[in-house]
């Protein structure tokens, strides 16, 4: 019998087991996944928790609902890899020898990393809703704000969903709005980026947006700490913003175990091989969704579409045939702006995010970087979509792991140098 | 794309400055490119030029910051004091690399 070890049962872990386990046969192959916390987040649900437009009902569930039957489900804290031995060593002791091996260990928060971050404003007038006690503590902060100045910040790229951040300052505008608090509350939006986004046509599109709504924005602004006395975030060269309420995106980094092993860069990411999604350091380690060191967004739907990639890599790997190099760097998100509207992107690594329609080529329904009510529409109805169809691999009709080029209004200084 | 003389050597450069052939590149064209940002480089400077060159030729990107800091052992306080206002797009352009982008 041969081994197939998942790390991870996250979104890309827990796509890989149902993946795979459809496609290898039982008799031939174990799959087995490992991870230490039992509850399945459904992570882009945190952005709506400060709002009390989600609670924990819709972003929390039972991981091992969505481990398929005949894959051994271990829940453990991992130790470390040994790639030259082939095993995976648990905190309990435990070890696992592998012949396959696929890292989903995803990247966490590390507030540690800004100095003064977990100071005294910590969950008191300094939060994060990238984790679910961040957006529950935001959500009690936010039922007492009384106005004064709102701070969004980005601490570091790269950044679990990118465009997160944009969105929550544009449902701070509306939420605040619907409250009469919106003309007392000053809203800033500091980046460490030159621009609003990491893409110029979007960028350009989401500045004017900002502006329109009132929000200031502070560019190349690279945190070097935060002084919980004066309440500010001052950069490495000095400059400094004052907050009432600071809502921070913490550095994002890789787990722990993925730099006891050895295997990461200096964000403890996985350097992987672009197109394919094999380790660039061994050949049977497989490496997916935001634990890559990949160029593209760090996000549920690139998983997904990586997950496909890598499924039909797997089993090439596995008969010992070439590896296709079929990843596109293809990302689509949905960003809420307010009102009941939203945007939503379609980009891969050679072609930024341009107008057209979605999924269907001059169809839609949804439009791509315009602002309408059935992209709204299309993010509420995404909640469904990744509890009953993404998580176990059900194919969607139309959705594709290679982005389509068709129905997109394609200026030439859109298109980037592979 | 343009072209401009620099201490008599020809070197094309994009829309932002920043050289797109590599190999038009050495220590005098360094010198020259920082010379126009109001830095006179010292080993201080080199020690960062060094890094990011290696490095390119090694994974293909400008390092970002935090791969200087902890891959380099170059502390963020001196690259700002090195090359104010924005250090890695300045020492990037020294270096002879094209802008760095912050691509996802």
């Amino acid at each position: 019998m041969k081994k197939l070890l998942i790390l991870g049962a996250g979104t890309s872990g827990t796509m890989m087991a149902n993946r795979l386990r459809k496609k290898l046969p039982a008799d031939e192959w174990a799959i087995a996944i490992i991870d230490q916390y039992p509850k399945h987040y459904y992570q882009p649900g945190f952005l709506f928790m400060p709002f009390g437009i989600y609670s924990e009902k819709d972003v929390i569930k039972p991981k091992q609902k969505f481990i398929p039957p005949k894959v051994y489900y271990i829940e453990s804290e991992i130790d470390r890899i040994e790639p030259d031995r082939n095993r995976v060593l648990l905190r309990s002791g435990k070890q696992f020898d592998y012949d396959v091996l696929i890292l989903a260990t995803g990247v966490k928060t590390a507030p540690d990393q800004v100095e003064g971050m977990r100071g005294d404003d910590w969950r008191r007038r300094v939060f994060d809703f990238y984790t679910f006690e961040g957006a529950l503590a935001l959500h009690n902060a936010l039922r007492d704000w009384n106005g004064g100045k709102l701070v969004v910040h980005i601490s570091e790229m790269p950044i679990k969903c990118p465009v997160a951040p944009l969105e929550f300052a544009f449902l701070a505008d509306w939420w605040l709005t619907e409250r009469g608090l919106r003309n007392k509350t000053e809203i800033s939006y500091v980046t460490p980026l030159s621009g609003a986004f990491t893409k110029p046509i979007a960028s350009k599109v989401l500045a004017h947006l900002l502006e329109e709504k009132g929000i200031k924005v502070v560019t190349d602004f690279n945190v070097a700490r935060i002084n919980n006395e004066q309440h500010k975030l001052v950069s490495w060269d000095e400059k400094e913003v004052g907050y009432d309420l600071l809502v921070t995106v913490p550095t994002n980094m890789g787990d722990p175990a993925i730099e006891r092993s050895g295997l990461g860069d200096e964000l403890n990411l996985v350097p992987t091989n672009r197109h394919t999604l094999q380790s660039k350091q061994h050949q049977n380690i497989f490496v997916i969704g935001d634990a890559t060191d990949l160029p593209s967004s760090k996000a549920g739907s690139v998983a997904h579409f990586e997950s496909e990639v890598l499924a039909e890599n797997i089993v090439h790997y596995i008969k010992g045939e070439p590896l296709e190099s079929q990843f596109d760097g293809h990302a689509n998100c949905f960003i809420e702006s307010g009102y009941h509207k939203a945007f939503l992107l379609d980009f891969n690594y050679d072609l930024q995010p341009v107008p057209g329609k979605y999924p269907l080529p001059f169809i839609g329904p949804f439009s791509l970087l315009r602002e309408t009510r059935m992209n709204d529409l299309g993010k509420l109805a995404f909640k469904w979509v990744y509890w009953n169809l993404l998580l176990k691999g059900v194919p969607m009709p139309g959705v594709g792991h290679h982005m389509s080029r068709l129905g997109k209004q394609i200026p030439t200084e859109a298109i980037q140098p592979a | 794309m343009t072209q401009k003389q620099l201490n008599g050597v020809t070197i094309d450069i994009d829309d932002d400055g920043y050289m797109t052939n590599h190999a038009q590149w050495n220590r005098d064209v360094a010198a020259a490119l920082a010379k126009e940002l109001d830095i006179e480089l010292t080993d201080g400077h080199w020690r960062v030029l060094d890094f990011i060159d290696k490095d390119f030729k090694e994974k293909g990107v400008v390092p970002g910051m935090r791969r200087m800091n902890k891959i380099g052992g170059i502390p963020t306080k001196d690259l700002y004091s090195l090359f104010p206002d924005g250090p890695i797009k300045k020492a990037a352009k020294v270096a002879g690399y094209p802008k760095p982008v912050s691509c996802v």
